[in-house]
């Protein structure tokens, strides 16, 4: 009996049986190493295209807005944005944790599906690994600008200072700034090491002395010896290793600066596996929207993203969002349950307040939209799946919405309760940093290999060293 | 036999091309039970099982980042009690200021050894395969540069003790290798 990555070419002698035991192949039509290296690659050194300066002609005005509007509230003040006693975290802490959510599916895709070999990762890693950098760089703008005095932002640093003041180590909000770094760093170190065998590649097809010198200090200087390989493949395994706990850890502790207060409907221990939970159900949702556009843009793409990606993504969508889905039914059930006063007042203005139609968008979005993909139809129709995720997009914003601007507007005492309304700064702010995390997606895909080249190579049939003989 | 590179420099050793990853798994095993040490097969992508194929043990690069995450955790440890519990003390929610409140500082702990263990993962990685290294002698062998596309190489140095230009091109030959080159330095 040969292996089960050979069956697929002697699919034909098999009985019916057998045949549905043998799995879909990862890189459909039979695909060549070569013709990877070269597809990809050509998408880097072909001319560029005319959508890409017309995205660029788009995204890049609304970024020069984003930096305009954040230059105006340094020089100005945090009171451009619509932030007031009682709802000091309104939009931006919305923002925020909306943009970090959306970057733990790269991690997700990059580390958690490396240990459990889920194959298919390797098709969609790299772009979802970047589009983690680029959300968590939208993400960093918003604690680090509402912290109001942008100069003294260094004061969150462990470094000595005149006034002999340390940082209280025992708050969220200081774990939230070790885990945020942490998270990038980690998140482009992990990046760039699956980046070197690639730009390796774009290195030895240069044709251009400038592009050779880029791409050439790029790679730095990698051979593609079995005695690199070696190492590479340890260092990858413990970044997939350390990145697994670390994703899981960032959005925890991102929820514990709501968990950890005793605001009613914040001091809630279910938080940490909700927000991890939704962060993956709303990544994914985002990876889908970018990575359908692009396989719609570069068609020979659907032979190494195939629907059969599309499909399994759909279900991690619909895992997460009925977990999100359960978590939001258990909040109620416990509002009610505690007996708290305060507790069930927080829910009940949360679903019959002012602002229900946040907390109804919410509950759409993401209850009852992720739905569709129990049945294959949506989840194989790519324009069907394109338009039901949007959905988790908005709904995950509106998630981080309910429940910052709803639980501060409305605390123990009626003479805090108050309402929030966004000024102009706060929504083109935020605009702008759809334009931001666009523009750095377009930049990637003009200059670096979209797909992971050396670790779709290493799924094909004729990677493994048995291909062919009949031994096992 | 071809040679690439200034003829004459000193020789690096001897290249030569294999056409699948199952060809240069196989010529591996037999390179290896000759006794060779100083010889490296180069693919685009890491081969299933090659370690064994070339008689390599298991990279050491666990133990170090084993290493760097305990500084981080200990850096953790000394900055937070160091300055809540001795420099700066600082009550919160009534807590004492003494070492056992140890919870609320465990997440600086967690990121911290996280942190110094992927900085260990990634430069341990770098040290220990010599990079950066933006030169080398194989990089001035043309057909070298399809290593990072399709193409399978094996390359056995001038360095190891049993290495004679005659003998490895014809041990390579009986291998199977084709385009086997003498590769010197600049």
């Amino acid at each position: 009996m040969s292996n089960a990555s050979a069956n697929i070419d002697h699919s034909n002698n098999l009985s019916e049986d057998e045949k549905q035991l043998v799995r879909p192949p990862l890189v459909l039509n039979q695909r060549e190493m070569g013709w990877i290296s070269n597809y990809i690659s050509s998408i880097v050194e072909g001319k560029t295209p005319t959508w890409w300066y017309v995205s660029m002609a788009i995204t890049v005005p609304m970024t020069i807005m984003c930096v305009a509007l954040l230059g105006y509230l340094i020089s100005t003040g945090v009171g451009v944005w619509g932030n007031n006693h009682p709802i000091g975290w309104a939009w931006d802490i919305t923002n925020f944790v909306f943009w970090i959510g959306i970057g733990h599916a790269g991690t997700l895709i990059s580390a958690i599906l490396f240990l459990t070999r889920q194959k298919w990762r390797t098709s969609i890693n790299r772009a979802a690994e970047a589009m983690t950098l680029f959300a968590v760089v939208c993400a960093g703008i918003y604690p680090a600008l509402h912290v109001g005095r942008v100069w003294m932002a260094w004061f969150l640093a462990p470094v000595p200072n005149a006034n002999a003041i340390w940082q209280n180590f025992r708050s969220p909000l200081l774990w939230d700034v070790f885990a945020v770094s942490t998270y990038f760093t980690v998140s482009v170190l992990f990046w760039y090491t699956g980046l070197i065998p690639d730009l390796a590649t774009l290195r030895d097809r240069c044709t251009t002395k400038v592009r050779k010198f880029i791409y050439g200090v790029l790679a730095l200087g990698w051979r593609g010896g079995n005695r690199q390989w070696r190492h590479y493949e340890m260092a990858y395994l413990v970044l997939a290793g350390l990145s697994t706990p670390l994703v899981l850890s960032v959005h925890s502790i991102v929820s514990f600066d709501f968990a950890t207060s005793v605001i009613p409907g914040w001091h809630t221990t279910i938080f940490p596996p909700y927000f991890v939970a939704g962060a993956i159900f709303g990544g994914f949702a985002m990876v889908l929207t970018i990575m359908i556009p692009a396989c719609a843009i570069y068609k020979p793409l659907h032979d190494l993203v195939t629907t059969n990606h599309v499909d399994k993504m759909c279900k991690v969508i619909l895992l997460t969002g009925s977990i999100v889905g359960y978590a939001y039914l258990m909040e109620l059930f416990m509002a009610w349950y505690s007996a708290n006063p305060f507790e069930r007042d927080a829910f009940w203005y949360r679903a019959f307040g002012p602002y229900w139609w946040a907390y109804w968008s919410m509950m759409f979005c993401n209850v009852i939209s992720p739905q569709f993909f129990w049945f294959k139809f949506f989840r194989t129709n790519l324009v069907w799946v394109w338009i039901i995720v949007q959905f988790p997009n908005m709904g995950m914003w509106f998630e981080r919405f309910v429940i910052i601007a709803t639980t501060l507007a409305r605390d123990f005492t009626p003479s805090a309760w108050g309402m929030f309304h966004p000024t102009w700064v706060d929504i083109c702010t935020f605009i702008g940093t759809f334009g931001l995390f666009t523009t750095l997606f377009l930049l990637f895909i003009r200059f670096l290999p979209m797909v992971c080249m050396f670790e779709v190579k290493s799924v094909l049939p004729e990677a493994d060293p048995h291909y062919g003989e009949d031994h096992h | 036999m071809n040679a690439v590179g200034n003829t004459n420099a000193p020789i690096y050793g001897v290249a030569a091309e294999f056409q699948c990853a199952r060809d240069l798994y196989h010529a591996a095993e037999k390179i290896r039970d000759a006794g060779f040490e100083k010889w490296d097969v180069f693919s685009p992508f890491p081969i299933h099982g090659m370690d064994e194929a070339m008689g390599l043990k298991r990279s050491i690069l666990g133990k170090l980042v084993f290493l760097g995450g305990l500084t981080g955790f200990l850096t953790a440890i000394t900055m937070e009690f160091g300055t809540s519990s001795f420099l700066y003390p600082l009550i919160v929610a009534g807590k004492p200021t003494n070492l056992f409140t140890v919870p609320a500082f465990f997440p600086v702990m967690f990121e911290l050894t996280i942190l110094l263990s992927a900085f260990t993962a990634v430069f341990g990685m770098l040290i220990l395969n010599g990079l950066p290294r933006l030169n080398h002698q194989l990089f001035n062998w043309d057909r070298f540069k399809k290593v990072t596309e399709d193409k399978f190489f094996v390359a056995i140095e001038a360095r190891d003790q049993k290495f004679s230009t005659r003998s490895v091109s014809d041990f390579l030959e009986s291998l199977g290798a084709t385009n086997i080159t003498t590769i010197h330095g600049d």
